[in-house]
């Protein structure tokens, strides 16, 4: 029983591959030892009770001394930056969390409310969950995404298991399809989510990319898209953000979904559908989901994986799911079996209080309707900054052309801005936000948009 | 009730499609009849290719055709069987959830208090750093090692909120394998089940060192001491600090000076499981002895911490990984690096079972009444040990000397049944148990004593 270890895949982006280490750690050991024979004595080992004082040379050396320190993630490490500045005047556009026009966290209404009927419930425990999740959840899941009379879900097609939001859900599915998939290459789009790269390479796929973003437009390369996944090996796999790119904004229309569907489906590409915004892009969650219903009515397989931290408010509840349609109820059935053996090793069973407050919510009728509406409020919201933002530029006179800033959608805008430009931002406006340019528009107020509408015309203007 | 309220509301938010809008009325929501509009002579939709591939779509077989039917957890499936049984004398003794003499799931008292105070307090939902809630780290550091414990005031510790036992157990096996890639890990024999997964699903070497004997259903000391010696220098050795899972047999202290000195002679890495602390004696500083006494010797080591049994947070994933190292610097890059394991794994993790931790630990008064609570548990544990073991020596007249039940601690039970006797309790006693012969008596009532060892008697006799 045991597993030999195989050359190990060089999946660790920007990690110095130590592989001479434990080579060297066996000669330090070797050398401490011809230093202090006295100690591979029977006698010392079995009688003595021997404590190497803190400071002697035992351990002088840490096991962990070949271990660099990481950067910060890119991403979150902006929000570690902007907590540190001590201006009054900084702003947080890096992380794409909601905030109000206060700029506040908001939880939503109708998640205190069914935060509040959980804890009153005398009869809730908190036994382990099964390892695909709360069933419920699950289910209801699978029916926002796909439509409540979906073929698919009526068929028994699909199979749907709790994960750790998107992220979770993504990391599932890639190390499914690494295991069982015939084709290890994952096509994800240039650019796309920081940490998607990351994901599906730890998960055990190779990752190659498609051509999306045209920054000459600010908007998307139909042609290079459509020539890049044509070129794409048969059956290989294909992420696509199912609307609300990150962190462009910018969106296929439905014809071009339409033609990127049957593209892939002649050239049996599988989707694999990151749904992050579904509600949140458009304000509606019907509109939101169209792409991935049009793969799904073809009766084709995907994956999709979907989170409830923007459009729930869940963020650090993690709550997620990863959905599998496949042919037919037997093969999904099987597949379910083979994802609880990926889920098993990796932390069991999913976390349950997120997954009941989004099923709390699901399943009643006047807690669902509360959610879209005040789902389709931050949405407007986020509408209504992107148009207060352009507007400014425009009143200052910023050279170019801003109208990508309201023809993009959902959280994030691409402003186009390079890196220099940013970290001028950063510098002289303590304007926060991701070196690629993209901006949180979430983070925005109608007090803030002056303030950044200042920063960007001076970074434009004195920065090229 | 969920499919009438989704398409009640999809009817009246279809009207709000908003980029998509142009093509209202040409799309139908969620239906498997898309129409599209092929009259214009699009030259980019091809309608005798789409019929084309539309049927091609459906004819092909699923990709996942071959995905076979993985056979259910040998552990979490125990539960599952149990609750398809309808025998009135099923008694579930698989997983080791605690159960109150009345047999049902038990949520602490000063778990429930800390949850109202939180829905009190209306704290926000924001994603936790990608290391978890940093008051949970502090007091999970604290309860392990002791608050004025060197390591933790020389800031020696790298600390990381996990998702329990297991997600803590598989960022240690994530950060093994990519910076001591080739170093095995050594594995008691038995162990948990899960163990062996965690490792082979990160691609880190295993084997085991002997642990159980069967002929003393005890502790094979001198075994384990020259298995672990015989390895090859700087391995990792995974050890559970107390209430072995699945055979409940500890080293005495003298024992666990023994192994700590073989270990440092051969630079060998420890590596703890610590999912019972406080539930094994009822006391939690007795309990971290094993873990404090290899810290005490200045040695680096890991620690995996759960909360799902001393906390009854089982569904609520919350637990940590601890590396102590020889200097801050090191403890700081190895969280640095522990992070970068995290990320692309889910993230960051979940906030609610963190912040019950932080707030029963953190506050004196839920602390002590959490002592109480946890020695009430691990009290009824020992007194349906005793029970157990008087009726198993008043029904078995052979003599057999069942007393390794009294000396066997924590939630488990190693009975000793073989797989086709273990077999036999399901089959002809409707007693659910995992097949190694482990009984969880968690799940035990006194009530159910007699019952349990007329099925043990039996089985143990009767079949071979």
């Amino acid at each position: 029983m045991r597993p030999q270890v195989t050359s190990t895949e060089a999946h660790c982006i920007g990690t110095p591959r130590a592989f001479s280490s434990s080579t060297d750690r066996r000669l330090n050991t070797l050398v401490r030892h011809l230093i202090a024979p006295s100690l591979l004595l029977d006698s010392q080992i079995r009688n003595d009770t021997m404590s190497a004082s803190p400071t002697s040379g035992f351990h002088a050396d840490s096991v962990f001394a070949h271990i660099d320190r990481a950067p910060e993630d890119p991403i979150l490490g902006v929000t570690v930056a902007y907590n540190k500045d001590p201006s009054p005047i900084k702003l947080n556009l890096g992380v794409g969390a909601y905030r109000t026009e206060e700029g506040k966290p908001l939880v939503l209404n109708v998640v205190r409310q069914a935060e509040q009927q959980l804890v009153n419930d005398r009869s809730r425990v908190k036994e382990y969950l099964p390892i695909v999740g709360l069933a419920d959840f699950n289910k209801l899941s699978a029916k926002l995404i796909l439509g409540a009379d979906s073929p698919a879900v009526q068929e028994n097609r699909v199979t749907t298991v709790q994960c750790l939001s998107g992220t979770g859900s993504l990391r599932v599915g890639g190390e499914f399809l690494a295991r069982h998939y015939h084709q290890r290459t994952i096509y994800i789009p240039l650019p796309t989510w920081g940490n998607h790269p990351k994901v599906f390479t730890l998960a055990g796929l190779s990752v190659k990319t498609y051509r999306y973003y045209d920054p000459a437009t600010r908007g998307l390369n139909f042609q290079g898209l459509l020539e890049d996944l044509g070129s794409a090996p048969s059956g290989a796999i294909v992420l696509l953000h199912a609307c609300a790119h990150n962190p462009t904004g910018v969106d296929p229309t439905i014809q071009q979904w339409e033609q990127i569907r049957q593209l892939m489906r002649s050239k049996s590409l599988l989707p694999f559908f990151d749904s992050a915004y579904q509600g949140f892009a458009s304000g509606s969650l019907d509109a939101d989901a169209q792409p991935v219903r049009m793969f799904v009515a073809d009766g084709g397989e995907c994956l999709v994986a979907q989170s409830y931290a923007k459009n729930m408010g869940l963020y650090g509840e993690r709550v997620g799911a990863l959905s599998i349609v496949c042919k037919t109820a037997d093969v999904a059935s099987r597949v379910e079996s083979q994802l609880k053996l990926v889920i098993r090793p990796m932390y069991s069973n999913p976390p349950i209080h997120g997954a009941s407050i989004v099923a709390t919510i699901l399943k009643d009728r006047d807690m669902y309707n509360e959610w879209t509406i005040e789902l389709k409020a931050m949405a407007d919201r986020i509408i209504s900054m992107r148009q207060k933002l352009f507007d400014a530029l425009r009143a200052r006179g910023t050279p170019g052309d801003w109208s990508h800033i309201i023809k993009q959608i959902g959280m994030f805008t691409f402003t186009g801005l390079n890196s220099e430009q940013v970290a001028f931002m950063t510098k002289e406006y303590h304007i926060y936000m991701t070196s690629d340019g993209r901006i949180s528009m979430a983070g925005l107020s109608s007090k803030t948009v002056p303030h950044l509408a200042d920063a960007i015309h001076a970074a434009v203007t004195r920065v090229v | 009730m969920a499919s009438t309220m989704l398409s009640v509301a999809s009817a009246s938010l279809s009207a709000s499609l908003s980029p998509l809008e142009n093509l209202k009325g040409k799309l139908k929501v969620g239906s498997a009849g898309l129409s599209f509009n092929k009259a214009k002579g699009n030259p980019f939709i091809n309608t005798k290719s789409f019929c084309r591939i539309s049927m091609v779509a459906a004819v092909n077989a699923s990709r996942f055709e071959s995905v076979t039917m993985a056979p259910p957890d040998p552990i979490l499936g125990v539960s599952e069987a149990f609750r398809a049984d309808t025998h009135e004398s099923k008694l579930n003794l698989g997983v080791g959830a605690y159960r109150t003499e009345e047999l049902q799931p038990y949520v602490l008292d000063v778990v429930k208090k800390a949850e109202n105070l939180m829905v009190e307090r209306g704290e926000n939902k924001e994603y936790l750093p990608i290391e978890g809630l940093a008051a949970f780290n502090k007091v999970t550091a604290e309860l392990l090692f002791g608050a004025d414990n060197p390591v933790i005031k020389q800031q020696r510790v790298a600390t990381v909120q996990g998702l329990s036992g297991t997600g803590s157990l598989r960022l240690a096996a994530a950060l093994i394998e990519r910076y001591f890639p080739g170093t095995k890990v050594l594995i008691s024999s038995p162990t948990w089940g899960n163990h062996k997964n965690i490792f082979n699903d990160s691609r880190v070497p295993w084997s085991e060192y002997r642990y159980y004997d069967p002929k003393t259903v005890g502790l094979d000391f001198e075994g384990m001491v020259a298995d672990i010696k015989a390895a090859p220098e700087g391995s990792f050795v995974l050890l559970h600090g107390c209430a072995h899972n699945p055979t409940g047999i500890d080293p005495t202290p003298e024992q666990w000076e023994k192994i700590a000195n073989v270990i440092q002679a051969k630079s060998h890495i420890p590596f703890f499981d610590v999912a019972y602390q406080g539930f094994a004696s009822g006391s939690l500083d007795a309990d971290a002895a094993s873990v404090r006494l290899f810290a005490a010797r200045g040695m680096e080591l890991l620690v995996a911490q759960s909360y799902s049994k001393n906390l009854g947070l089982y569904a609520e994933r919350i637990g940590a990984i601890n590396v102590v190292c020889s200097s801050a610097d090191a403890a700081a890059r190895v969280k640095s690096q522990l992070k970068r394991l995290a990320r692309p794994m889910y993230s960051n993790p979940p906030i609610h079972g963190a912040r019950i931790v932080a707030n029963v630990v953190g506050d004196p008064a839920l602390f002590n009444e959490w002592k109480a609570e946890m020695e009430m548990m691990a009290g009824r544990i020992k007194n349906v040990r005793q029970k157990l073991y008087d009726s198993l020596s008043a029904k078995d007249k052979s003599g057999k000397d069942w007393s390794f039940i009294l000396k066997q601690i924590g939630m488990f039970s190693f009975t000793g049944l073989n797989i086709d006797q273990s077999a036999n309790m399901t089959s002809k006693w409707h007693v659910y148990m995992t097949k190694d012969g482990r009984i969880s008596l968690a799940g035990l009532s006194l009530a159910k004593c007699d019952y349990l060892a007329d099925a043990i008697v039996d089985s143990f006799h009767n079949v071979s």
